[in-house]
């Protein structure tokens, strides 16, 4: 039976070629693999190859001949002593049918204000402890580690040394080196080994001593961690955690001090918390732990040793996604979240004094991020200033500011207001290093900008 | 080819050389069918052909058990049907459509199955090397006695992630045999003009992993080898180095044109070392199979890969809604 032999697709972009050379001539017979001609396209000359065997009945497209279309018939293949077939021609293209193009998502105004989810964490008359965020974070580990055999912990100084930061303390003597893992400073490797072992099952904790050295990791983290389950249609993912010390400390420089929350939220696949106070960094890495994506988990250095209460419960858990209001007020929103948390709250006590009533949002997780808590506050006090330590441009805030705009703008009495870090590289001098940093008081001056005080 | 050659058949059965001469024409078959259909403008991007390269994947996979473990890079396609993937469901996933193995959201490049324990398919060069020390460190975790094979190519071994990989796979002894599937080209790049000493199975040296070439055209050379490497690892003493020397017949992807090597050096290689070829021979020389038992498995195959590029050509295209699904597994509810 005659074949067609078709003029190839040679790159992923090419439509149509020159038939630069015949390798071979009518009646020559050919094995599959042998070249059969060049053809010559937008960016380089090819060899195309005989898939099937069999001699060469015509030549349909004689060499040289320019603007030959992708599939158009350009020779006939016959068995052997097979006449060539009449009236081959030129045939359209056997591509897939062009799909329909998928419906954009257009964000709308709601048209009621969206419901959060309101419940409090815990019930009234929990009892409470004071606990360092540390501690809290320690207890979360070794609650989930107890509950699952799968959780390891692995990291720079996180067994013998009971962690740069004394966050594993103790660590290794309950769970032994086989669950308590110190690396090499190794952070690219590492965090592919911890990435490979949870495809296969295991739900790593990753500790990198500060998110700075994450970068390092940045491609196992993004192209191995956040998009397997996609990529595989479902079939695996990497239920793990990555968590460490985010954003800036004192005096560390440049290199240390950096908040990579905006970064890490961009990443559909990830999903990213960053608490302020110890019940948040308890109650949500546990849930970060169980959940069965990876989870970006942003700490702060200046936080650990910071007390705070937290439910005196068995088993404390925060949902990600939920927004927590630690003030309501009527004048102005400010959404937040992990160490701008501080800001906001010492600004909101400063702003009452003057008679301005601030509603403090804090975020808690940046993806999932509760944007219906912040539309419902904002149609409320028509105006909002974000807080964060990031840089300005591509910000957490400058996300916010467009989910406001476009699903609260007609409740808009003056224009969000983002106070950010500034947009240097951490200076290590003490005045430029304080100046550098969002402070209480340009969240201050935003409110009485946003208020018109 | 620089490597050792081996004579070593006494281990082979007739019906294991049967076995290896249908594994590897299939991956060839089936990669010249794909070349086809990229051609045809039927599979898009980039796609990657394991032709010249079917030894390597079918010897090592002679010497594995149920459970083991597999990743690779980017030119996949081999490592799947070696190990036992559909091939119906690998061409539809070549092709973009909802029968292929990852619905058609992976493309040629990322394709994976955990009911093979095939990991993936990965397209950033090195990155499965880690992933596949992360498969062992899984397994030696859970004790379970399996062993993970890590493929990647000579390009890959010059990514500084495959020494800390390396270095901590012998630091814990993990169970992973690291292939090298060398080629002799990173896409375009020849490697004497990468690599700064060409024995690239002595990297391992600096760790205490022990490593050997090995000649990549002879599938029982590699099976031996890779007989070797598995019991190493799955004794406990740790990762072992394979050094594979293959040759790819084809372009680094469907649009390289090659121009870094000549027409004869490949037509050399396909004539005088083809691996199929050999083992055709050993079957016929050796009176196992005569030309129309071997003539039989080829229809048999031509017809398998016809019916899987049909499967892939009819399969739909996946749902749109599908292009917002398994971004997120669903945590379970307490």
């Amino acid at each position: 039976m005659a074949i067609e032999i078709l003029m190839p697709a040679l790159s992923p972009t090419m439509e149509e070629g020159t038939l630069a050379k015949w390798l071979v001539k009518e009646g020559d017979t050919v094995a599959s693999g042998d070249i059969l001609a060049e053809i010559e396209t937008d960016k380089a000359t090819m060899e195309f190859e005989a898939v099937d065997e069999g001699s060469i009945g015509k030549i349909v497209i004689a060499e040289g001949t320019e603007g030959v279309k992708v599939n158009a018939v350009i020779a006939i293949l016959v068995e052997e002593g097979e006449a060539v077939p009449d009236g081959t021609s030129e045939k359209a293209p056997q591509g897939a049918a062009e799909a329909p193009p998928a419906t954009p998502q257009v964000s709308t105004a709601p048209a009621s204000p969206p419901q959060p989810n309101a419940t409090p964490d815990w019930p009234e008359g929990t009892p409470m402890k004071a606990q360092t965020v540390r501690e809290a974070l320690r207890d979360a580990m070794a609650e989930e580690m107890r509950a699952d055999e799968d959780v390891y912990l692995m990291g720079e100084e996180v067994a013998e040394y009971q962690g740069a930061y004394k966050i594993s303390q103790g660590m290794l003597d309950e769970f032994g080196p086989k669950r308590v893992i110190d690396t090499p400073i190794t952070e690219h490797g590492f965090t592919g080994i911890a990435v490979g072992s949870a495809y296969a099952g295991l739900k790593p904790i990753v500790e990198f001593m500060t998110f700075n050295f994450a970068v390092q990791a940045l491609d196992q983290i993004i192209n191995s961690a956040a998009k397997t389950l996609y990529m595989s249609g479902g079939q695996m993912g990497a239920p793990m955690v990555f968590r460490g010390a985010n954003g800036a400390a004192a005096r560390v420089g440049a290199q240390h001090s950096q908040c990579y929350a905006a970064w890490f939220m961009q990443v559909p696949g990830l999903k990213v918390a960053m608490p302020y106070c110890a019940s948040d960094a308890k109650g949500l890495l546990k849930t970060a732990i169980r959940d069965p994506n990876p989870v970006i988990f942003l700490e702060n250095e200046i936080l650990y040793g910071r007390n705070f209460d937290v439910p005196d419960v068995d088993d404390y858990t925060v949902p990600f996604g939920k927004a927590r209001i630690w003030r309501t007020g009527t004048d102005v929103t400010i959404v937040s979240f992990g160490i701008g948390m501080q800001y906001a709250l010492e600004a909101a006590d400063k702003l009452a004094e003057d008679g301005i009533s601030a509603e403090v949002l804090d975020l808690r997780t940046l993806r999932p991020m509760d944007t219906g808590a912040i539309i419902r506050s904002v149609m409320k006090t028509n105006r909002c200033v974000t807080v964060e330590e990031g840089w300005p441009q591509g910000s957490v805030g400058s996300y916010i500011t467009s989910v406001i705009m476009q699903e609260a703008f007609d409740y808009l009495d003056a224009p969000v207001i983002n106070c950010t870090g500034k947009d240097v590289p951490m200076p290590y001098a003490a005045n430029l290093e304080k100046l550098a940093l969002v402070t209480t008081d340009e969240v201050i001056a935003a409110v009485k900008q946003v208020t018109y005080r | 080819m620089a490597a050792k050659k081996s004579t070593k058949k006494s281990n082979t059965s007739a019906e294991e050389l049967l076995g290896f001469y249908r594994e590897m024409l299939l991956i060839r078959r089936f990669e010249e069918k794909a070349g086809q259909l990229y051609g045809m403008g039927l599979i898009g991007g980039f796609c990657h052909l394991y032709i010249g390269q079917e030894a390597v994947v079918v010897g090592l996979e002679a010497t594995t058990e149920e459970g083991d473990k597999r990743i690779t890079s980017y030119r996949d396609h081999g490592h799947m049907l070696a190990c036992g993937m559909d091939p119906d469901g690998v061409m539809a996933e070549l092709t973009g459509r909802a029968g292929g193995y990852s619905g058609g959201k992976g493309g040629s490049m990322h394709m994976f199955s955990k009911e093979k324990n095939f990991y993936g398919g990965h397209g950033i060069v090195g990155a499965q090397v880690p992933l596949g020390t992360g498969l062992a460190f899984a397994d030696k975790y859970k004790g379970n006695g399996r062993v993970s094979f890590a493929y990647f190519g000579d390009g890959a071994s010059n990514q500084g992630q495959v020494y800390e990989a390396f270095n901590m796979a012998a630091l814990w002894e993990l169970p992973v045999i690291f292939v090298i599937e060398n080629n002799q080209y990173a896409m375009g790049t020849a490697q004497k003009r990468s690599t700064s000493t060409p024995d690239i199975y002595t990297r391992g040296q600096a760790f205490g992993i022990p490593g050997e070439p090995v000649d990549g055209m002879d599938v029982l050379a590699v099976k031996a080898a890779g007989q070797k490497a598995v019991a190493h690892a799955r004794a406990g003493k740790g990762p072992y180095i394979l050094e594979i020397k293959t040759y790819r017949y084809r372009g680094h992807s469907m649009s390289d044109p090659a121009k870094y090597r000549t027409r004869e050096e490949v037509q050399r290689m396909r004539e005088e070392r083809d691996a199929i070829e050999h083992v055709r021979t050993l079957l016929l020389t050796g009176k196992h199979a005569t030309e129309d038992d071997l003539k039989a498995i080829d229809k048999d195959i031509k017809a398998t890969v016809n019916k899987a590029a049909d499967f892939a050509k009819a399969s739909p295209e996946p749902a749109l809604e599908e292009l917002w699904t398994d971004i997120y597994a669903e945590p379970a509810t307490a």
